[in-house]
């Protein structure tokens, strides 16, 4: 997969490329989260974005999806530049992000959860045997094993949660999804709920994913490309057949070693300047 | 517990009372299927109102008569029933109205100076008292949804506002229902110009009805459900939670309203000290004895209407059995916690996959 050059039309009349960032920064006050970063987004590509805890993964997802604005830099959407002022917006030009465990109704059904603010209706009531058809229908095109769209979400184990927020999202048709860390606290059976799912989205090619994480053993199985974010800036960019999980935990320790050593030389240096007594 | 597979699924909570081992397969499946039917709550309070019901009427040969009966139901019964309804609405959208009792003791008075004093007929007087339920909603909603406030301490602030009104209009005199509004009086259930009796008990059942079509068969109810279960998710999927809530706060005060017109209508005075907190408080604790949690997202309108009416037996029957009301008390409140703690248990067991 080639880059295409600033402004440059691909072959096929799109742009291969369908987010590009350019040059974001991102300055909360004298703390600067995110400095001058440049990420791209192909085609029907799964692009993982790792990085330790505070890296600055979160930041670049909260401006994504239009939660927060960028101090400088530009967005591209299908070689469009964009400026992302709401997560509504940013949802209705195509960008959607589905964060962990937030997103349902527990109290819900699933196929009212998948329905919910989009409803089927034959004024004035829902039309329940519609949506829990279509909901059946669309969840086994995702290869999901839901056994019961009756069910209250509440009964269900976090992996199918994040999967049916997941299904929802896809249903919008988005060009960009953000998933926010898909598996956090989740076991290897569950995780791999989410893999499949994301391997079968891969696979029919409509959607460009973004997988934000900070546990990448998993993810990097179903990425076709890794960056890593250390520090506010991204520090690698290889196709996940290029790196390794061993590549990318050396890179993350040696920086928490770095970050160590510094943290211990800079308090061996102001220990000499003596400890301020807290006494009144 | 030895037998069976139900025992087997993990339980988080105590055992549900009937369910120790033994029996055929026949029995058991009439013991779980039992056991299903009184996981549904308002099963369970039905139960109980059954059996109230069936003792009161052994007891004693005046329950079953047409004149307590109506007394019972439109009397006792029918007011609970509609504020129950008009308090579900928020519980489940995670608020409260405190101000609703006081919405209903306002309600008469102000249908009466329009009437009296300002000349506006009849229907008019009763539309725009109506309305005015629906802007002490809106006023409540305002001061919850866009101010911020804890529904809870905002609507304490106009309970207080309301009875001051009631009280400094009013002089703490009752008033007369005006000569002219006879003829609808009938239609809302007085009294003392109709024998007939049930018309309040039907205007209740009708808004349980109604409502319950509502909140669990269209998108309103499932968005006010959604509100109440996960307001952030809720407001992901691009509810707008706002316009939920002012909508709720406002069929709420307008209930307010038609419940204290309505009650006028039947005992044919104008009271001041009609409605108020005990009414509002009754309506909460029939709220939650039929299944609703305080706390946002589950909740039954039928449940609620259902409360309200094992409410209304217990103060009918135990009048009628000859029994002080004061110890009533006692047994209800206890009542409320115990269906409290049922909530909370039957949730846990819910959620561990027992349906």
């Amino acid at each position: 997969m080639t880059t295409v050059p600033e402004g440059q039309v691909a072959p096929d009349g799109a742009h291969a490329d369908i987010l590009r960032v350019e040059h974001i920064s991102k300055r909360y006050g004298a703390v600067t989260a995110l400095i001058d970063i440049n990420m791209r987004l192909a085609r029907a590509e799964v692009l993982g974005l790792i990085g330790d805890n505070g890296a600055g993964k979160s930041t670049l997802l909260k401006i994504l999806c239009g939660f927060q604005p960028p101090t400088s830099g530009h967005i591209f959407l299908d070689g469009q530049e964009i400026t992302l002022k709401s997560v509504d917006q940013a949802r209705s030009l195509g960008i959607d992000a589905v964060y962990q465990d937030l997103a349902l109704v527990n109290q819900l059904t699933v196929y009212h959860n998948m329905f919910l603010n989009r409803e089927r209706v034959r004024w004035p009531l829902l039309n329940n045997r519609s949506m829990r058809n279509e909901a059946r229908r669309r969840l086994d095109a995702m290869g999901l094993k839901i056994p019961n769209v009756n069910a209250e979400v509440a009964k269900l184990s976090g992996g199918q949660r994040q999967a049916i927020a997941v299904a929802r999202s896809v249903y919008s048709n988005p060009k960009v999804l953000l998933l926010d860390e898909p598996l956090a606290a989740m076991g290897v059976k569950e995780g791999a709920i989410i893999l499949d799912l994301v391997r079968e989205l891969k696979e029919q090619g409509n959607v460009s994913i973004i997988i934000i994480a900070h546990n990448y053993g998993q993810i990097l199985e179903v990425c076709d490309r890794v960056n890593l974010i250390q520090g506010g800036k991204i520090t690698l960019d290889k196709y996940a057949s290029e790196t390794s999980a061993q590549e990318l935990t050396d890179l993350v320790v040696a920086e928490y070693r770095k970050a160590l050593e510094d943290r211990q030389r800079s308090a061996a240096s102001s220990s000499s300047l003596g400890e301020t007594p807290r006494s009144q | 517990m030895s037998n069976t597979a139900e025992a087997a699924t993990g339980v988080t909570g105590p055992p549900p009372g009937g369910q120790t081992a033994g029996g055929n397969g026949v029995l058991r499946t009439l013991r779980r299927g039992f056991g299903a039917f009184l996981r549904q709550r308002e099963a369970t309070v039905l139960v109980v109102v059954v059996a109230l019901f069936l003792y009161f009427t052994i007891d004693s040969s005046n329950f079953l008569t047409h004149a307590n009966q109506a007394n019972l139901l439109s009397g006792i019964a029918a007011p609970y029933i509609i504020l129950a309804t008009a308090e579900v609405l928020l519980l489940i959208c995670g608020e409260i109205d405190l101000s609703v009792g006081f919405t209903f003791t306002l309600a008469p008075f102000l249908m009466y100076f329009l009437i009296a004093y300002d000349g506006v007929p009849v229907i008019l007087a009763i539309i725009i008292t109506l309305i005015f339920g629906l802007v002490v909603g809106a006023v409540n909603a305002f001061l919850t949804v866009t101010l911020g406030l804890p529904s809870f301490i905002a609507t304490l602030g106009t309970s207080f506002i309301l009875y001051g009104v009631v009280l400094t209009t009013s002089h703490g005199e009752p008033a007369t229902l005006p000569a002219s509004t006879e003829h609808i009086g009938k239609f809302f259930g007085n009294e003392t110009t109709s024998a007939w009796g049930w018309s309040a008990i039907i205007w209740a059942v009708l808004i349980v009805v109604i409502f319950h079509i509502v909140l669990t068969q269209t998108r309103w109810g499932l968005h006010t459900v959604a509100v109440g279960g996960n307001q952030l998710g809720a407001r992901e999927a691009g509810i707008s939670v706002a316009r939920i809530k002012y909508g709720n706060f406002m069929m709420t005060g307008m209930l307010g309203a038609l419940v204290g017109l309505q009650v006028a209508f039947y005992d044919n005075t104008i009271d001041p000290s009609a409605g108020g907190y005990q009414y509002m408080f009754y309506a909460v604790a029939a709220a939650v004895l039929g299944g609703t949690a305080l706390l946002g997202g589950a909740g039954t309108i039928l449940g609620a209407g259902l409360g309200a009416l094992l409410l209304a037996v217990f103060i009918d029957g135990f009048a009628i059995i000859g029994i002080s009301a004061n110890p009533l008390l006692i047994v209800f409140g206890a009542g409320v916690v115990v269906a409290m703690i049922a909530n909370v248990q039957l949730g846990r067991l819910r959620e561990a996959g027992r349906t």
